[in-house]
């Protein structure tokens, strides 16, 4: 077993430089096949009957006029009369045909007769909540520096130390703050292709783990997973709600089965937003008190959400976010709506804690009439993570790059140009990151050809392109000199893609596989170049011995020696084994300048600025587009996107995209982004980094809305209606 | 010549000359239902349906097809002409990622009728591969304008789009010009610096 290292920053060739992704061309020409584009011979396309009503009883359904539409092959029921269905859009039938418009025709026909039940879909308003029976509690925790005495009652005593230590605080914020739902809305969505045959599936399926979906399908089929192969070459997004068949990608199978043809089963744009996926809400009501420095040494919460109908709300285990004082109390109420469960959401509880309770902090600075930043500055003495001297240095370079001293004026007290503010506002993050599980096979053949096989997946983060740079790394090759092969269920077991765990597992897999290749390789060589294999190295297309380059054959020399029978390695790594190539907790700074329109309400963009650690840098291409989407994404939920239902009804009333808001590309502003990959973090390894930028924006502009206006805008999106609604309050 | 048909043989005995009236993107088939005036009634819902061949150039190639009357032009394209690069994202016209050329104007694929694009030049994401890579695909993988890609080939044709009309455009053409098209994925500032470097470069072809 080789000895498992990265090259030096001067040694390295491949690594850490711009790269760009190996299937660019294939995406942008459009020859890349998603799953929504694989067209096998026969198919039939399948669409949905989703449920109108949030809540009901279903008491009769007849599919028979379905069946008598011309075009129409199959209707498999999902829901049988009697079958209770708790939110609107779940899939009652679906109809499979020989063309989109006899399906849809089909799904018109289906006649359905509904019980209508109760609805619930007030997240936002717990004594309602609480009314209608719908609430249950998410746990709590209390942590005070001086402990109860054996006679004491617990809660008393909390309550009596949370109280003194309010009373004993130089400053007191008191306020409410939250954050809406948002819908996963991948731009591809949920969905299947499949072709059942001679006893086994083929499945196209849009999903974030090629590698553990086989046995989804399976089970429901009465197979086994070896009769399964999932197949994934490209996906249209994901971020958290991929990770299984679902229940419409098994229908779908079960169709194909059925009817003995391939069939295509990919949800509407309204069916996506309705079910495959959000993220849950979290309103909070708060109390703080800080010393005379603004360090907060109080810290009194209790916040409540939604997680749809089964799940839960926003964790308390994150409340406060990242910054937490030495005494707090804090608990949460999970109510249940009439809502479909929500679905992990790219870094699940983060970004809605840390616009919760990041927000507070700057209310603090208001209130004390200081530089947010200072206050932030001040309050990093509470950092839990350890990574209080990374933030301070983040937090001097994002300052530099926003001109934040130059341009910072006290909350509400910046200059007017007609009816516009501006106003600046920084948040701070953290994530885990660890590598995932992941194996990889690497054959290298006589020829000198490379090719390697790995069941992992690229969701547009640049995974294929990472897999290549670390062999070519390695072998002293170009990128473009490795064939990759991912994206399916056959090859070697990997992670799912979740929690940003990607970019680590398959560089050690590859990394493991390559070193232990090359060394076999070396053993080979070494006579030839009359060195010991520990001499050797790859650089250039070459073998050389180090410190004598001129004693070298090339890369296919080498390979060559191998004779007729290929050098095959297969590596593994497991999750959390401690190992020099990759680590995990990473930290990231974010500050946000925006305007805002008094009279309008209309917030807009004007410059933000990402400041983020991820360890080893391994492409700085795509490591720089996933902080510049995460924080895209961010402003998305800040300021544009919310799932809108009818109180009454439970409708999900803005499921199509004309209406669900997201920004576009003039409504960003300038963004900068810089990798913060000083030795100290870049020896740590690869760290991954698709969820960490995506959870400051909202707290970062909530923050310059209020330094620009003077108000806090409580909940998110902060809509022109919610900035109009919260400057009115003030006046 | 390519010649693509859709397999309706399962389906015997019915009129191939129904479509659904009043459906979205009906509008535009009014006057081949006047022609074909074969309407059924089937609860209260008016179905008229019917097939029409229709001949279109697409990426320079002429192309005979027979389409049902209710056929969009990106079902036509993805599942008769196997062309998936433009995308299916909504129907509404709401996001871009369906942008094609029709008669060098662009044009949202899944909210237009294939019969309403007969005699006409289509032009699709992947003609911009051949015979050589046109500088927009190219700037985007350059600058990284791509993630998951599912909007890509919407963006792409609607920058190409976008530079044959303001081929100097300034920054505030570009953010102004483009707002069009949805990206999940956050690609905005990448497209935007692949815009910024065809404008500059004078290199946008
Ligand atoms: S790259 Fe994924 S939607 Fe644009």
């Amino acid at each position: 077993m080789a000895n498992y290292a990265w090259p030096s920053r001067d040694e390295a060739q491949v690594i850490g430089k711009k790269t760009s992704r190996l299937d660019g061309v294939a995406k942008s020409t459009g020859t890349a096949k998603y799953t929504y584009d694989v067209n096998l011979k026969g198919q039939l396309i399948a669409k949905a009957l989703g449920c109108p009503h949030a809540h009901c009883r279903i008491t009769k359904i007849d599919t028979s006029p379905a069946l008598r539409v011309p075009g129409v092959v199959h209707v498999e029921v999902l829901r049988d009369a009697g079958s209770e269905i708790e939110w609107q859009g779940e899939i009652l039938a679906v109809v499979a045909a020989e063309t989109e418009g006899a399906a849809a025709e089909g799904v018109k026909a289906i006649r359905v007769e509904y019980e209508p039940l109760d609805v619930f879909v007030k997240d936002y308003d717990l004594e309602a909540a609480e009314r209608a029976g719908r609430t249950s509690s998410g746990g709590g925790r209390v942590q005070t520096e001086r402990e109860p005495g054996p006679n004491d009652d617990e809660d008393k005593f909390a309550d009596a130390e949370i109280e003194r230590l309010l009373k004993a605080s130089k400053y007191v914020v008191e306020g409410f703050y939250g954050i809406d739902p948002i819908t996963h809305c991948c731009l591809e969505p949920h969905g299947s292709t499949v072709e059942f045959k001679d006893g086994k599936l083929l499945a196209y399926l849009s999903t974030q783990n090629v590698s553990g979906t086989d046995d989804g399908f399976a089970r429901d089929l009465n197979l086994t997973a070896s009769d399964v192969e999932v197949r994934c070459d490209y996906i249209g997004g994901g971020f958290g709600s991929k990770f299984a068949p679902d229940y419409w990608g098994v229908a779908a199978a079960r169709i194909s089965q059925k009817t003995g043809r391939p069939v295509k089963f990919m949800l509407d744009r309204d069916l996506e937003l309705k079910l495959a996926g959000n993220r849950p809400s979290a309103y909070l009501k708060v109390r703080v008190g800080a010393d005379e420095n603004g360090v907060i040494q109080v810290w009194d919460s209790h916040h409540w959400g939604t997680g749809g109908a089964t799940g839960g709300a926003v964790s308390q285990n994150v409340v406060p976010y990242v910054l937490v004082p030495k005494n707090y109390r804090r608990r949460v109420t999970n109510i249940k709506t009439n809502a479909a469960p929500a679905r992990a959401w790219r870094a699940p509880n983060h970004p809605q804690a840390c616009a919760i309770s990041q927000t507070v902090i700057d209310d603090l600075a208001r209130v004390m009439g200081k530089d947010s930043y200072d206050v932030f500055l001040a309050n990093l003495v509470n950092a839990t993570n350890g990574k209080a001297d990374v933030y301070r240095e983040q937090m001097r370079i994002a300052a530099e790059l926003m001109g934040w001293k130059e341009k910072y004026h006290l909350h509400g007290k910046g200059p007017r140009n007609g009816s516009i503010v501006e106003g600046l506002g920084m948040a701070l993050h953290t994530w885990g990151g660890a590598a995932n599980n992941s194996s990889c096979t690497l054959r290298i053949r006589p020829d000198g050809s490379v090719e390697s096989w790995c069941g992992t997946q690229d969701l547009g983060t640049g995974t294929r392109t990472v897999c290549a740079m670390v062999l070519a790394e390695t072998f002293g090759l170009s990128p473009a000199d490795v064939r990759v092969n991912i994206g399916s269920s056959k090859y070697p077991v990997s992670g799912a893609s979740g929690g940003s765990t990607t970019v680590g597992g398959v560089s050690e897999s590859h990394r493991r596989a390559a070193q232990d290749a090359l060394e076999k390789l070396f053993a080979l060589v070494a006579p030839k170049l009359e060195a010991q294999a520990e001499q050797l190295e790859a650089v250039g297309g070459r073998i050389r011995v180090k410190g004598a380059p001129q004693r070298s054959i090339s890369w296919k020399e080498a390979c060559a020696l191998l004779g007729d029978m290929p050098l095959e390695v297969t590596q593994s790594y497991r999750s959390g084994t401690p190992s020099p190539l990759s680590s995990s907790q990473v930290a990231g700074v974010q500050m946000a300048h925006v305007a805002v329109d008094l009279e309008t309400g209309v917030v807009r963009m004007k410059k933000f600025v990402a400041v983020q650690d991820q360890g080893l840098v391994i492409n700085p291409k795509t490591c720089a587009s996933q902080i510049y989407g995460g924080v895209c994404m961010g402003i998305a939920g800040a300021l544009f996107e919310q799932r809108i239902m009818d109180p009454e009804t439970g409708a999900f009333v803005n499921c199509e995209l004309s209406d669900y808001r997201l920004p576009r590309l003039g409504d960003v502003g300038e963004i900068i982004v810089h990798l913060y990959e000083p030795d100290s973090e870049r020896q740590r390894g690869v760290v991954g980094n698709g969820e960490p930028p995506v959870i400051s924006p909202i707290a970062a502009i909530s923050n310059a809305i209020c330094n620009a206006t003077g108000v806090r805008v409580p909940v998110a999106p902060y809509t022109p209606q919610r900035v109009l609604e919260a400057l009115q309050r003030r006046a | 010549m390519m010649h693509a048909h859709e397999d309706t043989s399962r389906r015997s005995g019915f009129s191939r000359r129904e479509f659904l009236k009043g459906s979205g993107v009906a509008a535009a088939a009014t006057a081949l239902a006047q022609q074909s005036a074969s309407v059924a009634q089937e609860q209260g819902v008016e179905v008229v349906r019917g097939k029409k061949r229709i001949t279109v150039e697409v990426n320079g190639e002429p192309v005979s097809v027979e389409v049902e009357t209710r056929t969009t032009l990106l079902e036509m394209l993805r599942y008769q002409l196997d062309l998936t690069g433009a995308k299916p994202v909504s129907t509404d016209g709401s996001c871009g990622a369906s942008t094609v050329l029709v008669d060098g104007k662009p044009a949202l694929a899944a909210a237009l009728l294939a019969i309403a694009c007969d005699g006409k030049k289509i032009q699709t994401v992947e003609s911009l591969a051949k015979p050589e890579l046109d500088p927009v695909p190219k700037a985007f993988v350059e600058h990284d304008a791509q993630q998951c890609g599912f909007c890509t080939p919407g963006f792409v044709m609607a920058v190409r789009a976008f530079l044959n009309q303001h081929p100097h455009a300034t920054e505030e053409e570009i953010r102004n010009g483009l707002n069009g098209n949805i990206c999940r994925c956050g690609t905005y500032a990448n497209v935007f610096q692949a815009v910024l470097s065809l404008v500059k470069g004078g290199a946008n072809g």
